[in-house]
């Protein structure tokens, strides 16, 4: 075992560096920018025998990222908040045209009002755009899933981008102690990128070409059915990591549900407090549980009412807001989820940490209050609660 | 300059596409990829070149060919030149292989100027055609920033106040010539041999270049399809369009007319001038077209004698 002091980003970095990559191209934008500015260092230093493509801009890093992914090579870009923004049109192409890119997101608000610190408001926003995306708790998750992503993406039944997101600051900036695997462990883990096709002259194909209706249907249709593969091959990616690494993941976390009549279903490193106060309260004898999603595109339904459907009480926890929208995205997937259960929980909605608002656990504490006093009288009053906010 | 003899017979673009009877983009297609020396690949922005040559499931490319978006042609191009040089460098490649972007002139003036402009400031192995119709064409013939003064377009109409475009047209060679870059060019159509041999000097360079070919269109231009060429041809001799090159920092006209034709015979050709002779003859915005004209060759004359001495 070997422990390496690491934030959240560095994790990302060292990560990408053991999983061999041809082409990095990525800019600069905080919370993210420590990702790239260790992979280039690994550049510089000749530990890597990457192309660093330093862009100059993030719309430019998605399509230098598309045009090297399609010669079948392994890429890597980063980026957050305003930057994710700048790629939204290369998002959708990316996962149209089937590349197998991984991006790290270092989860920040998105502007107007400007605001460097986390929340999800970014990825969110990004959510129906074909990616695959995992969103981690601490930086050893953020190392982790980062080495998985790549098997995950590259898998010939998926064939789709993933994007690993760490909450802004909280994760990124942080120093952590991360297991890191040896090199030698990771290329037997994660081979050499085996594409299906690539734009080699020698056998010339024609990629993106303009589809009218009498085709264009049938490849978002394909593009559902690979998004459908995934929970399959995710569970093998996992149950292979965990004989190489020996820590266990899947597409969610749970705790302390064997028995739990109210739970907080959330994502990122806001589950670590939750799990925290959950302890206290099962300390106490109240019957309460966590549920954290580690992946959130696609959303893993069966898993999610499987965990889910005997609560009395449920409190999603959204770190975005979706305006005009009944429910934050992921309490809106939640209930979609839940819909055609016969027996299922009161659900309601809190709306956290928007601008990176801190959640204390006095505050996690009075969500499990809420979500027992709903148990209890099965009436939800404030389907959706802001948390922490002057009003 | 590369002689008729010496050209390849081989075509690698298909005819059977979608583009107009007289359009310059099938024509300048064709002789781009006589000039190829070896295994390339081919990144094209959105455009009229794009919708009409790959509608899916049929494409006239015989040779990978990669449409990514409208404005990011140069940055798809420089993913791919690098990804081949990371992959050689792990041994996982052993072909040189060439790069070229094409793009309109909405795709290269106006929206995909950063990127272009990135690209060549990085450096990337690979040359950049702009396939210049002055205009919008695809969405249907809307102003760009490569459209000429004087011109009547749907967003610069010829109105009872303002007549067509106000602006004069952007100076991409100086802009790209401004990077340091090892080679820049214009060319029409019209000098085949004078765009083929450029062609393939942008690709033989090592690094990036870029070339601007004028590219006649009968729709957005109004002219008759059979005069396409005639009228680029028209376009170099009356010093509307100099055909020049810059290498190393040094221009060069490629193209002398010393004894040029008025541009009034130019812009009376086409329907997108027209507006300047009828109802009403408007000597004044001629003039100061043929002003223009005059002082663009002038300078470029000039920076060519600077040059060479």
């Amino acid at each position: 075992m070997t422990i390496v002091g690491l934030t959240g980003d560095e994790a990302v970095a060292y990560a990408v560096k053991q999983s061999k990559v041809d082409i990095v191209a990525a800019y600069p934008i905080t919370p993210q920018t420590i990702m790239v500015e260790r992979f280039s260092k690994y550049v510089a230093d000749g530990e890597v025998q990457t192309e660093y493509v330093c862009v100059e801009s993030e719309h430019s890093a998605m399509s230098a990222c598309v045009g090297a992914s399609l010669t079948g090579a392994r890429v890597f870009t980063a980026t957050a908040s305003q930057g994710l923004a700048l790629m939204h049109e290369m998002l959708y192409i990316a996962s149209g045209l089937r590349c197998p890119i991984v991006m790290g997101v270092a989860n920040r608000a998105l502007s107007a009002p400007i605001n460097i610190h986390g929340d999800h408001s970014d990825m969110m926003a990004s959510r129906d755009c074909g990616w695959i995306q995992v969103y981690v708790e601490n930086a050893q998750e953020a190392y982790d899933w980062t080495i998985m992503a790549f098997k995950l993406a590259e898998d010939k039944e998926v064939q789709l981008p993933v994007s690993v997101n760490l909450d802004g600051f909280i994760l990124s900036h942080s120093m952590e102690g991360v297991d890191v695997l040896e090199d030698g462990v990771v290329s037997k883990f994660l081979q050499l990128r085996k594409p299906l096709f690539t734009i080699d002259p020698a056998e010339p194909v024609t990629v993106g070409a303009l589809c009218l209706p009498d085709y264009y249907f049938e490849f978002k249709r394909q593009q559902v059915e690979a998004m459908l593969n995934v929970p399959r091959v995710l569970r093998n990616v996992n149950k292979e990591y965990r004989g190489v690494a020996g820590r266990n993941y899947g597409v969610l976390e749970a705790f302390g549900m064997e028995d739990a009549e109210v739970a907080i279903l959330c994502l990122g490193s806001t589950a670590g407090t939750a799990r925290a106060v959950a302890r206290k309260l099962r300390e106490q004898r109240e019957k309460v549980g966590v549920v954290k999603l580690w992946l959130y595109r696609p959303f893993p339904t069966e898993d999610v009412v499987v965990a889910l459907r005997r609560l009395k009480a449920l409190a999603v926890l959204d770190r975005a807001v979706s305006f005009g929208a009944p429910y934050g995205a992921l309490c809106s997937d939640v209930v979609s989820a839940l819909h055609t259960q016969q027996e299922k929980p009161q659900v309601f909605n809190v709306i956290y940490g928007l601008g990176g608002r801190d959640i204390e656990p006095s505050d996690v504490e009075l969500v499990f209050k809420e979500a027992l006093k709903i148990a209890e009288t099965g009436v939800v009053k404030e389907p959706v609660m802001f948390l922490g906010v002057r009003e | 300059m590369v002689t008729l003899r010496e050209l390849s017979t081989e075509e690698l673009f298909a005819s059977g596409h979608r583009l107009c009877a007289g359009c310059g983009e099938g024509i300048i297609n064709r002789m781009t990829l006589k000039a190829l020396r070896g295994p390339t690949i081919i990144v094209a922005a959105t455009g009229c070149n794009e919708v009409a040559s790959t509608i899916y499931p049929y494409t006239s490319w015989r040779l990978p060919w990669v449409h990514v978006a409208f404005e990011n042609a140069a940055a798809v191009a420089s993913g791919i030149e690098a990804a081949y040089k990371a992959m050689a460098r792990r041994g996982a490649w052993d072909k040189h292989v060439d790069v070229i972007a094409i793009a309109g002139d909405g795709g290269t003036y106006d929206i995909g100027i950063q990127a272009l402009s990135g690209a060549l400031e990085r450096g990337h192995d690979f040359l950049y055609i702009c396939l210049d119709n002055e205009a919008y064409m695809n969405t249907g013939i809307q102003r760009s920033g490569a459209t000429p003064k004087g011109a009547d377009t749907t967003t610069s109409p010829a109105g009872s106040v303002i007549p067509g475009k106000p602006e004069w047209k952007k100076d991409l060679i100086g802009i790209c010539a401004a990077h340091g870059i090892e080679y820049v060019a214009t060319a029409s159509p019209a000098y085949w041999n004078d765009y083929i041999t450029k062609v393939r000097k942008g690709i033989e360079v090592n690094g990036p270049a870029v070339i601007d070919v004028l590219s006649p269109c009968p729709l957005g231009w109004r002219h008759d399809s059979s005069l396409s060429i005639q009228l680029v041809r028209l376009a170099v001799e009356t010093r509307y369009f100099p055909v020049y090159e810059v290498e190393h920092g040094k221009y060069k006209l490629n193209i002398n007319i010393s004894k040029p034709k008025p541009v009034e015979e130019f812009l009376k050709a086409q329907g997108r001038f027209a507006h300047l002779f009828k109802p009403t003859y408007r000597k004044d915005v001629i003039d100061e077209i043929q002003q223009n004209v005059d002082s663009n060759w002038n300078r470029i004359q000039k920076l060519t004698t600077q040059s060479s001495q």
